[in-house]
C-alpha cells in the first residue's frame, strides 16, 4: 500500500482527482459571473454585489474555497514535479522530433499551458480576489463592496478584455486533452465508454473557456 | 526499380558514456526494394572497405517479429512507415536526395552501448519483477479445459503482441513505458491462468517501471501511433485500473 502513494500512477491519480475538482469549480464561478450580463443595470450590480458578499462571507463557502485553493497548489505541484522527472528520464533530445505525427499539440504542451493558465490565474486574482479582500474598493448605494463596477470598468479596456479571451482558450486546450487523459489515467476511459468520454472531454473543453470569455467581450461591449 | 543516392546523418558513439556525435554519410546507387537495415549494410560495406568503424545497430529476425532492431529515423521510431518494425521498412518509401537522420532509442533508462544500440535490459527486468504464473505440472492439459470466450483470448493476443523493441518509450515525449508495461500485465490479467498472482504482478511491474527512471504517461498516445504492433493504449487505461484496484481493495 505505501508504495502506492509513492508511484506515478497514484500522482498522476492525485493530479486528475484534483483537476477535475477545479473544472467543478469553474461551473461555480462561471453561474457566478453570468449574473454579470444575464442581469443588467441595477438589479445586476445589486445582485452580483449580494452574491460577492455572500461568497467572501460565508463560512461554506471559505472552506470549499480553501479546497480550491489546495487543488490548485497540488495540481500545479504534482504535475510540476512530474514534468520534471520526465525531463530528466530523456537527457539528450533528438534531433530530429516529429511529435505531430503521433499525438495532439495540446497533449504534447501540457505543462506549458499549465503555466500559462497558472500566470493567468495568479493575474486575475491580483485583478479581483486581491482587490476585493484587500484593496480599497468603493461602496455600491445599498452599502456592498462594488466589484461589479470594478469589474465593468475592469472590461472596458480592450487589451484587458484581450488577454481574457487569450486565457480562455489556452485553458480549453489544456482541458482538452486534461479531461480526456484523467479519465484514462483513473482507469474509467473503457473501450465501452470512449465515445462518451471524448464528448464530454471536448463539450467541456470548449463549453467552459467560451462561456467565460463571452462575458468580458459583452463587458466591453456594452461599455 | 529505381535507384537512390542518399546523405546519412547517423549518431555515432564509441560505447557507454562515451561522447557521441553526428556524422554525415553518403550512400550511392542504392536499390529502392532494400530494406532500411540492409541500406545499413551497404553503407557498413563501403565504410569497412574505407577502413573505418561500421555502424553498430540492433538487428535480428528480420522479419518484424523480434524486436530487435531499434532506431529514430526522421524523428519516428522505426521511420514513418505505420504499424512496422525497422527492418521491414523499404527504400522505396523515400526520395533520391534525401538526408535521413538516424539516432538510437533516447531514454536515460536505456544508455548508448555503441551508436545506435541500446541496452534494454531494463525492460527485462519490469517482465521479472512480474514474477512467476503458477500452473500445475504433469502431463500436459488437455485443450479447452480452460473455456475462455473468443473476445477475451483476442484481447489478450492483442497485449501478448508486443515485441518488447522499445519504440513505446522512444516515442513518448516522457520517455515512458506505460505502453509496454501495460501490454505484459494486461495480457495475464486478462487469461484466467493469470488471476492467481494478478495483484502482485501489477504492483511488482508499476513499481520495477518507475524504479528504472522512465518518465511518467501523460497520454500523449505518441506510443500507440509509433508501435509496430499497434498495441492499444487502452491497455494502459487497464494497467491504471489494474494497480488502483490492486492497491486499494488490497
Amino acid at each position: 500500500m505505501n508504495s502506492y502513494f509513492y508511484s506515478s500512477v497514484f500522482r498522476k491519480t492525485l493530479a486528475t482527482l484534483s483537476g477535475f475538482f477545479l473544472i467543478v469549480f469553474l461551473f461555480g464561478h462561471l453561474a457566478g459571473n453570468l449574473q454579470l450580463v444575464l442581469l443588467s443595470g441595477d438589479v445586476a450590480q445589486k445582485q452580483f454585489n449580494e452574491y460577492a458578499l455572500f461568497m467572501t462571507s460565508n463560512p461554506a463557502v471559505k472552506i470549499l474555497s480553501y479546497l480550491t485553493y489546495a487543488s490548485i497548489l497540488l495540481h500545479a505541484a504534482l504535475t510540476l514535479f512530474l514534468a520534471i522527472q520526465s525531463k530528466k528520464a530523456r537527457p539528450i533530445d533528438y534531433e530530429v522530433s516529429a511529435g505531430s505525427a503521433n499525438s495532439s499539440w495540446a497533449s504534447r504542451n501540457m505543462p506549458m499551458l499549465g503555466i500559462l493558465v497558472m500566470l493567468f490565474i495568479l493575474i486575475h486574482m491580483k485583478s479581483f480576489w486581491y482587490e476585493m479582500h484587500f484593496g480599497t474598493i468603493g461602496n455600491d448605494p445599498w452599502g456592498h463592496k462594488d466589484l461589479y463596477t470594478m469589474t465593468v470598468v475592469a472590461f472596458q479596456k480592450w487589451w484587458y478584455t484581450a488577454f481574457y479571451v487569450i486565457s480562455m482558450v489556452i485553458l480549453g486546450f489544456h482541458l482538452r486533452h486534461g479531461v480526456e487523459s484523467g479519465f484514462q489515467t483513473l482507469g474509467l476511459k473503457t473501450r465501452k465508454y470512449i465515445g462518451p468520454i471524448q464528448t464530454i472531454s471536448q463539450t467541456i473543453a470548449i463549453l467552459i473557456p467560451a462561456a467565460f470569455a463571452i462575458i468580458p467581450i459583452i463587458l466591453h461591449l456594452q461599455s | 526499380m529505381g535507384t537512390l543516392n542518399l546523405t546519412l546523418k547517423i549518431w555515432r558513439q564509441d560505447g557507454l558514456n562515451k561522447p557521441g556525435g553526428f556524422k554525415n554519410y553518403k550512400v550511392d546507387g542504392l536499390n529502392t526494394h532494400m530494406s532500411f537495415l540492409e541500406m545499413l549494410d551497404v553503407l557498413n560495406e563501403q565504410l569497412v572497405n574505407e577502413d573505418s568503424e561500421p555502424v553498430a545497430f540492433d538487428h535480428d529476425c528480420r522479419e518484424g517479429i523480434c524486436g530487435m532492431c531499434s532506431m529514430v529515423i526522421d524523428g519516428r521510431p522505426h521511420g514513418l512507415l505505420d504499424g512496422t518494425t525497422t527492418c521491414q521498412l523499404h527504400m522505396r518509401f523515400f526520395n533520391d536526395g534525401d538526408t535521413i537522420t538516424i539516432e538510437p532509442w533516447r531514454a536515460k533508462p536505456f544508455p548508448i552501448i555503441k551508436d545506435l544500440i541500446v541496452d534494454r535490459t531494463p525492460l527485462d527486468r519490469i517482465i521479472q519483477a512480474g514474477g512467476y504464473v503458477s500452473i500445475n505440472t504433469g502431463s500436459a492439459p488437455d485443450g479447452n479445459v480452460i473455456p475462455i470466450s473468443k473476445e477475451i483470448s483476442e484481447d489478450a493476443f492483442d497485449a501478448a503482441a508486443c515485441i518488447g523493441c522499445g519504440a513505446c518509450v522512444a516515442a513518448c515525449k516522457n520517455a515512458s513505458a506505460s505502453l509496454f508495461t501495460a501490454a505484459k500485465i494486461s495480457q495475464l490479467a486478462l487469461l484466467p491462468q493469470g488471476q492467481a498472482e494478478r495483484k502482485e504482478r501489477v504492483i511488482g511491474m508499476v513499481q520495477q517501471m518507475d524504479k528504472e527512471g522512465f518518465g511518467h504517461c501523460t497520454n500523449t498516445e505518441a506510443c500507440e501511433a509509433e508501435c509496430p504492433q499497434g498495441i492499444s493504449v487502452e491497455y494502459i487505461r487497464k494497467m491504471n485500473w489494474e494497480y488502483h484496484c490492486a492497491n486499494i481493495k488490497g
